[in-house]
């Protein structure tokens, strides 16, 4: 029995730091929902380069702490070239040119990476040493532990910056209204920007804690980032603690799932928990019914 | 006619050229697979192009029409006729029942959904292998034979794929102008508005997707069998993006544009050899630059090229007959009863207890000061808000819980304060959309829907205008086409929004003589409206709100003069002064 309830603890706890990746790359997008109403498909690439800027910075002899940092670096940079590239000049159109430009830049962005680093994925090491920590029979791998550390951060941080800050406040109002936003000076285009920048070092930031766990691979990205998403909608469509507690519970989902039903069709139970939601209550845990204006 | 007869007879020499010239194999297969994923492509078409439905899951319905033909023919040993049959039924159906459970969700969460799909597809062809045979995939897919002809031949196999292309073409193509495509596009250029018009756009949109669906596993039948060896590669989220690109590529509104795309991103990869290894990355970056420089599509490019050099066609103004509009008032009881009607965003209460009858024949005015619930109102009345409490009940029906297309399918019109046309179709076929809602009481065809929008267009002074697109109109025209909409429908009743914003005063005069008209006619009209002038002219009873609630209502003189109404507009200060 003590057994028992000790391996349903350990499921959970590798299923809440699985969740806390998603919650990563979540915040992310829904930045860019909130900033431009639109979602961003190539949202989980920001994860697999960051994974894959690690590679190059350690392969090129920077020490550990150092690669991270130039590698967030490199991510603000993608992010803006993004903005410009992907975004910007689509930005008076409806929705679907846009997420149909994004896939695009999926496509261009795991191809170029293919191109230079080939199909074989990458081991990384991880963060601290130490392999974990032992409570109460539950093992805690340090990876594990620093990503929800990492996480808790970001989300703290994320807060700060969007309820406590004058900067704060004038993305709040991009989001909302940007012709009004535009009136009382806000320079718009700026701030979106700075969105995108910011949710690629956010994605940056899950694929370098992931890498260390999956590997760094070409693929990466994709499937967190549907996992993301589909934690997104669970959540409630751009609310920001709705998809943290979405991206929690679907990693938590997704580790029973493996455990007690099976491990090859892991995948599936983020898209069936993601059917279920959409059918019950689309507009997730948080969101309130979204009617449109006539 | 002599056109189709002229590209079928094209059609068909290409397709047998392979029997008087020699071509490699190697060309046959690229020709086979051209084929074969235009079909699938051409779903795209109806769903992405006409409807404006993303589907990120069209190589999963390739793939379902695929693997039945080679399970059934391999392991079950069926007939290929009787698998292809039953890979078409099977993609149909799982379009059928995705589109039913996903349609009511709007863009992003329709392409989570279909990637969801298409991934949970690839997960089971891998995975299943007892079943699906896994990544080896099905080999030796044997081709089939047709009256004793036996297609084994990749000539033979070729022209039979060939000759269903030309099919689907034929009907794709002719599908915008079909009651049901016409709604598709409508619903593409404004759901919203279509619903409003008398669209059931949840059913079109599902019709849409079935057929994209049905469409997709024909072509994935065809290509298992042309191919002979299927594996789950070929079906994956990667395909889907692909189809999708070659649809973008080509013109996603033209059945031509799908095929053109389609053959394009074929015979590129031969072209552009010289890329080998960032031929990928190029892809991804041609899907960008499609969607920045090219948002019709080659096909779409070409054909606004062409439209510059065509003449608009003439319309014979004199020869259209009048309008019938008349509504016989035989029932004294009011058109629509409102009863404690409320609607509550939140907290905030936006209608607040409405209790208003509208008598048949008149013009009912509902006035108050900007944020009162006027257009609320409205969009309570015409159902795009669901009621909070409180009961509607119009010409006898309840309507309460009603959706926008059954309202506007028991006779009730509407009009936008922000116009809401479908841009990108003609002025008639906007109107024609109007004809087209349920219950219309005209002959059933085409041409019938046709000459009762060109009707309601002379009505209201556009019928010259019938063919032009109808975002090239200036403003006060789209107006009148909007009403001409509404007015296709023969409706009992007319909601109007602000009808006179942005209008001069000459065109507020022929509103008014338009609406006076109208009520000559039998019609109830129903309007918000700030131009007191013009309400005092045309209506016989009017409602004041402020702040969600009625604070007066009665006949023009008695509320234009009303203490409270005058407060609401003019605020607190000068009540004294009024």
């Amino acid at each position: 029995m003590a057994n028992f309830i000790v391996i349903n603890f350990q499921v959970l706890f590798s299923g809440l730091a699985l969740g806390s990746i998603y919650a990563l790359v979540a915040l992310g997008f829904v930045l860019i929902i909130r900033a431009t109403n639109v979602v961003n498909f190539a949202q989980g690439d920001f994860a697999m380069l960051g994974g894959f800027s690690m590679v190059a910075f350690l392969g090129a002899g920077a020490p550990y702490w150092l690669a991270i940092l130039l590698s967030l670096v490199a991510m603000g940079v993608f992010g803006l070239i993004f903005n410009l590239g992907v975004y910007y000049p689509l930005r008076h159109r409806s929705f679907l040119p846009v997420i149909i430009s994004t896939l695009g830049a999926s496509i261009f962005m795991q191809n170029t990476v293919l191109y230079f680093f080939g199909p074989q994925p990458r081991p990384m090491e991880k963060v601290f040493k130490t392999s974990g920590i032992e409570v109460g029979g539950v093992f805690m791998d340090t990876q594990y532990l620093t990503i929800l550390g990492v996480t808790i951060i970001a989300v703290a941080f994320q807060y700060f910056l969007f309820e406590r800050t004058l900067f704060g406040k004038k993305l709040q109002a991009t989001s909302q209204d940007k012709d009004m936003a535009r009136l009382v000076g806000i320079p718009v285009a700026t701030m979106i920007a700075f969105t995108f920048i910011y949710s690629a070092v956010l994605g940056g930031v899950a694929g370098i804690l992931v890498s260390p766990v999956l590997f760094v691979s070409i693929g990466m990205g994709s499937i967190i980032a549907l996992k993301a998403f589909s934690a997104t909608i669970i959540g409630g469509f751009g609310d920001v603690t709705g998809s943290i507690v979405g991206a929690l519970l679907l990693g938590v989902v997704e580790s029973f799932g493996a455990h007690y039903i099976s491990v090859p069709y892991k995948d599936a139970f983020a898209f069936l928990l993601l059917f279920i939601f959409l059918l019950l209550r689309p507009q997730g845990i948080f969101g309130e019914k979204i009617s449109e204006k006539a | 006619m002599k056109k189709i007869l002229a590209l079928l007879a094209l059609g068909i020499l290409i397709a047998v050229l392979p029997y008087f010239v020699k071509i490699s194999p190697y060309i046959l297969n690229i020709f086979m697979q051209a084929v074969t994923y235009s079909i699938a492509v051409l779903g795209m078409t109806v769903v992405l192009g006409y409807t404006g439905q993303i589907n990120l899951a069209q190589a999963t319905f390739f793939g379902l029409g695929a693997y039945a033909v080679g399970l059934g023919t391999v392991d079950a040993g069926l007939n290929f006729w009787i698998t292809l049959a039953l890979g078409i039924a099977v993609a149909t159906i799982s379009g059928f029942i995705l589109g039913l459970t996903t349609l009511r969700l709007k863009g992003h969460y329709l392409a989570m959904i279909t990637i969801s799909f298409q991934q949970i597809f690839d997960l089971v062809l891998n995975n299943w292998i007892d079943f699906t045979h896994g990544p080896d995939g099905i080999a030796s897919i044997a081709r089939p034979s047709l009256f004793g002809y036996t297609l084994t031949d990749d000539r033979s196999y070729l022209l039979l794929c060939a000759l269903v292309l030309y099919a689907v073409i034929y009907f794709v193509w002719k599908l915008p102008h079909t009651s049901t495509g016409r709604a598709m596009r409508a619903i593409r250029e404004n759901e919203l508005a279509a619903e409003v018009t008398g669209v059931n756009s949840l059913k079109v949109k599902v019709i849409a997707f079935t057929i994209s669906a049905g469409l997709a596993g024909l072509g994935g039948a065809l290509y298992a069998a042309g191919f002979a060896y299927i594996s789950p590669d070929n079906f994956n989220f990667a395909r889907s993006v692909e189809f999708l690109t070659m649809v973008l590529l080509g013109g996603a509104q033209s059945a031509f544009g799908g095929v053109l795309g389609t053959s394009l991103l074929i015979l590129l990869p031969e072209w552009l050899r010289f890329l080998k290894e960032v031929y990928l990355a190029a892809y991804g970056l041609a899907v960008i630059l499609i969607m920045v420089f090219l948002p019709t599509g080659i096909w779409g490019l070409i054909s606004s090229q062409a439209a510059k050099y065509r003449k608009v066609p003439h319309v014979d103004v004199d020869g259209i007959a009048d309008l019938d509009i008349t509504v016989p008032i035989t029932d004294p009881a009011p058109i629509l009863t409102l009863q404690n009607v409320q609607k509550h965003f939140g907290g905030v209460k936006a209608v607040d207890g409405l209790n208003i009858e509208v008598a048949r024949g008149t013009v009912h005015a509902l006035i108050g000061p900007n944020g009162s619930g006027k257009t609320t109102t409205l969009n309570v009345l015409s159902g795009i808000y669901k009621l909070s409490a409180g009961k509607m009940t119009f010409d006898g029906h309840d309507i309460t819980d009603l959706a926008p297309y059954e309202r506007a399918g028991l006779g009730m019109g509407r009009t936008f304060q922000n116009i809401r046309l479908f841009p990108a179709l003609s002025v008639v076929e906007n109107v024609m959309v109007g004809a087209q809602r349920e219950n219309n009481p005209i002959a059933p065809g085409q041409a019938a829907l046709r000459e009762r929008a060109l009707s309601a267009l002379k009505f209201v002074g556009m019928a010259q205008s019938a063919e032009v697109i109808v975002q090239n109109l200036p403003y006060g025209h789209q107006r009148l086409v909007e009403i001409a909409r509404a007015l296709a429908g023969h409706p009992k009743f007319l909601l109007l929004d602000e009808p006179a914003a942005g209008l001069n005063q000459t065109e507020k005069q022929e509103l008014v003589a338009l609406l006076k008209r109208l009520r000559g006619h039998g019609l109830t009209i129903f309007l918000i409206e700030h131009d007191i002038g013009l309400i005092e002219q045309v209506s016989d009873r009017i409602t004041c709100l402020n702040f969600g609630k009625q604070i007066a209502e009665g006949e023009p003189t008695h509320v234009l003069r009303h203490p409270d109404v005058i407060t609401a507009y003019l605020g607190e200060s000068s009540h004294g002064a009024a």
